[in-house]
């Protein structure tokens, strides 16, 4: 599903990303641990073609395809979705009509219906415990850490990604709501077989979102491959 | 059909290009007007040539004032009704929606082509209430009496160059009288366009609103595509007597070597309402500023505005507020947007007199700016005289931001898609405040600017 190869990424001139080497299968969970300034968070913006993220070496491989030319939009409709860790508010613009775009813009030869999708947007805010007043709202205008975060799951629901990259989705989170975004993505893994990368400092969210498999980033190079107990032994001891 | 190509219509006058006092003449003549306003003429023409052509705001070098053609007169008298309008211009209205919208929205239509109004119609039952929805130069012929009572009241002929050579030259127009009491529910539309190239287009509308009556006025401009500039010199002077409703909305999409610089301006009394609501789209150049005078004790003005300076374009627009009465109200929202080079300019006045206590004002500017090549400026000027009053001012000026373009492309819309939704969200606060059928249209007309299609 997902192959990074030999991937080398400057920003501003500087190194950041030094010989990536990751893949992610169909369904699987992958949890990318590692310190603050590691680099976890530049290989998101790089997979989703963040142009300030120049790649100098290697590629990225998706669904068989180099992705490393396209454009951000491009990627999106390949199917790759990033949860972002600091969503941008876009004031005047609700979800739904950004979505309806969205939507159109990927399935271009299938009709929309826009009150199809508010029927289905009000549903899917409904099981993330987000207020329907919100959805009237700019999107992400006034909305507290937790409610951009939960705003962020609920397009994943409706735009159907087959690779959801979570960045840092747990910080400034309290615990019924990173359990309720952990359902709502653990059931897509389940029910549409998304590959899941989930980025993150703590091991906190892993508890509710089981990884198949965990990869510890450490100055832009991966440092270590293993299983769950990779996690478990990061929260006890820290990283070195 | 295209309405950016000149209708070929025939005209009954066409002067010398240039102005002077025998033209003047001769269009009163031909108008068969009363002495005093031969006499109004002659003495704006005066005042027009003792002031100096106004170095602040933009630059409108490019007019050659002697290459225009002041007086214009397209060969068809005004027509009462639709089929009796010449094809060409039927042609256009229609383009445009007008008698469609006339059927279904609209109490009453005007229609101008260069110096005069070719078509107009009001509804009956607003007739016998004694509304009066006329051409100026009809009014003249028919109300003497009004049209003295407040002619060049609210914006004397000194007030700047440009009014000075309006009163001068000025032909058509729209005037409109509301009596005690009546609410014109539906709004009344004028059209106006520019058919000729180096055409000056110098109406004059006239709007008296009387104690407790409320009315909609809507205008819409357009031009065909000249090479070289024309100018559209308007005056609007609009009296809401006490406790009185008016609501002006214009939709400026003149084409981008037309020079648009007018003079717009509202005495509001006790209790009354005024609102203008402006979206300019189109023009070179575009120096505009509608005013109120809040006269009376509780008077209100509200102005709403868009601005959108693409390629070679500046809109140098704002508002001015003078309070001269205690708890006077007074809001203005700006929003506006550049592009391509474009230019914007926020230029706004607001004014307390002493003894206008209680008064109270708001000013929200939002500029957006779409490239680096694009810029946008703001001028704001407060006098306050009261020391009992009330006055907040906020101005952003921001940039479509990379992340909110990532954010959006990461969804799946393409950059001009992720674009033209940053831009429509930041008009919808003052879209929703503008009538349907015209939100509709201004949407159109911004996505079009954003997919560069209009010249």
């Amino acid at each position: 599903m997902l192959k990074i190869s030999n991937l080398k990424v400057n920003i501003e001139e500087k190194e950041i990303l030094k010989k990536i080497n990751l893949s992610i299968k169909e369904g699987e969970v992958l949890a990318l641990m590692g310190p603050n300034g590691s680099g976890k968070s530049s290989l998101a913006s790089t997979i989703i073609g963040n142009p300030k993220y120049e790649v100098t070496k290697g590629k990225i491989d998706f669904e068989g395809e180099n992705i490393l030319s396209m454009t951000s939009d491009q990627r999106a409709n390949k199917g790759i979705y990033l949860a972002f860790q600091y969503p941008v508010a876009i004031p005047g613009v609700t979800v739904r009509e950004m979505l309806l775009t969205a939507l159109r813009a990927k399935y271009k030869e299938i009709k929309i219906s826009a009150l199809e999708l508010k029927r289905t947007i009000e549903n899917e805010a409904e099981k993330l415990h987000l207020s329907n007043e919100l959805l009237n709202r700019g999107l992400n205008e006034g909305f507290s850490g937790g409610e951009k975060k939960k705003m962020e799951i609920l397009q994943m629901r409706i735009l159907k990604p087959r690779l959801l990259i979570l960045d840092e989705i747990d910080s400034g989170l309290d615990i019924d709501a990173l359990a309720t975004i952990a359902k709502n993505v653990a059931e897509m893994v389940k029910e549409n077989k998304m590959s899941v990368l989930v980025i993150t400092h703590y091991q906190r969210i892993l508890n509710y979102l089981i990884p198949d498999r965990v990869a510890v980033m450490k100055d832009g190079r991966i440092v270590e491959n293993g299983g769950k107990e990779v996690a478990n032994r990061l929260e006890k001891h820290g990283y070195k | 059909m295209d309405i950016s190509k000149a209708d070929k219509i025939a005209y009954s006058y066409k002067g010398e290009r240039g102005l002077d006092e025998k033209l003047i003449r001769e269009i009163s003549a031909m108008k068969q007007e009363p002495e005093w306003m031969l006499e109004k003429r002659l003495a704006a023409y005066k005042v027009y040539l003792s002031k100096p052509i106004p170095k602040w705001g933009g630059d409108i070098s490019p007019v050659h004032f002697e290459n225009i053609y002041y007086y214009l007169k397209p060969a068809v008298t005004e027509k009462k009704s639709w089929n009796d309008v010449p094809k060409a211009i039927k042609n256009t209205f229609e383009r445009i929606g007008v008698p469609q919208a006339e059927q279904e929205l609209l109490a009453g239509v005007k229609g101008q082509y260069d110096s005069e109004v070719v078509y107009g119609s009001l509804k009956k039952t607003l007739a016998k209430k004694g509304v009066l929805f006329l051409s100026m130069d009809e009014a003249l012929k028919l109300y003497p009496d009004i049209v003295k009572k407040y002619f060049g009241t609210i914006v004397p002929m000194g007030d700047n160059k440009l009014a000075a050579l309006n009163t001068a030259v000025w032909s058509g127009g729209s005037f409109v009288y509301v009596p005690k009491g009546v609410k014109v529910e539906l709004p009344l539309q004028a059209y106006f366009r520019i058919n000729s190239e180096n055409a000056g287009q110098f109406e004059r509308t006239l709007i008296v609103v009387e104690e407790g009556a409320s009315v909609h006025y809507i205008e819409g401009c357009s031009a065909p595509s000249f090479s070289s500039a024309s100018l559209h010199a308007a005056v609007v002077e609009v009296i809401v007597k006490k406790k009185a409703k008016v609501a002006y909305t214009t939709v400026q999409n003149w084409y981008k070597n037309i020079y648009n610089l007018v003079t717009k301006r509202a005495w509001v009394d006790e209790g009354g309402e005024m609102r203008w609501v402006d979206g300019n789209l189109g023009s070179a150049l575009t120096m505009k500023y509608p005013s109120c005078v809040l006269a009376g004790d509780g008077a209100k003005g509200e102005m709403l505005s868009i601005a959108w300076a693409g390629k070679g374009q500046h809109q140098d627009t704002g508002a001015k507020m003078i309070h001269l009465a205690p708890n006077t109200t007074s809001q203005i929202t700006s929003k506006s947007i550049s592009k391509n080079g474009g230019r914007t300019s926020y230029r706004g006045m607001i004014q307390i007199n002493k003894g206008a206590v209680g008064a109270r004002s708001m000013v929200v500017c939002d500029a957006l700016i779409l490239d680096e090549f694009s810029r946008s400026d703001t001028y704001p000027l407060n006098k306050i005289f009261e020391e009992d009053v009330i006055l907040e001012h906020e101005a952003v000026v921001s940039r479509v931001s990379e992340e909110q373009l990532l954010y959006l492309m990461s969804r799946g819309l393409s950059q001009h898609e992720a674009e033209a939704m940053i831009v429509n969200g930041f008009l919808e606060p003052v879209m929703k405040e503008i009538p349907m059928e015209y939100a509709v249209e201004m949407n159109r007309l911004v996505e079009l600017e954003m997919e560069g299609s209009v010249g």
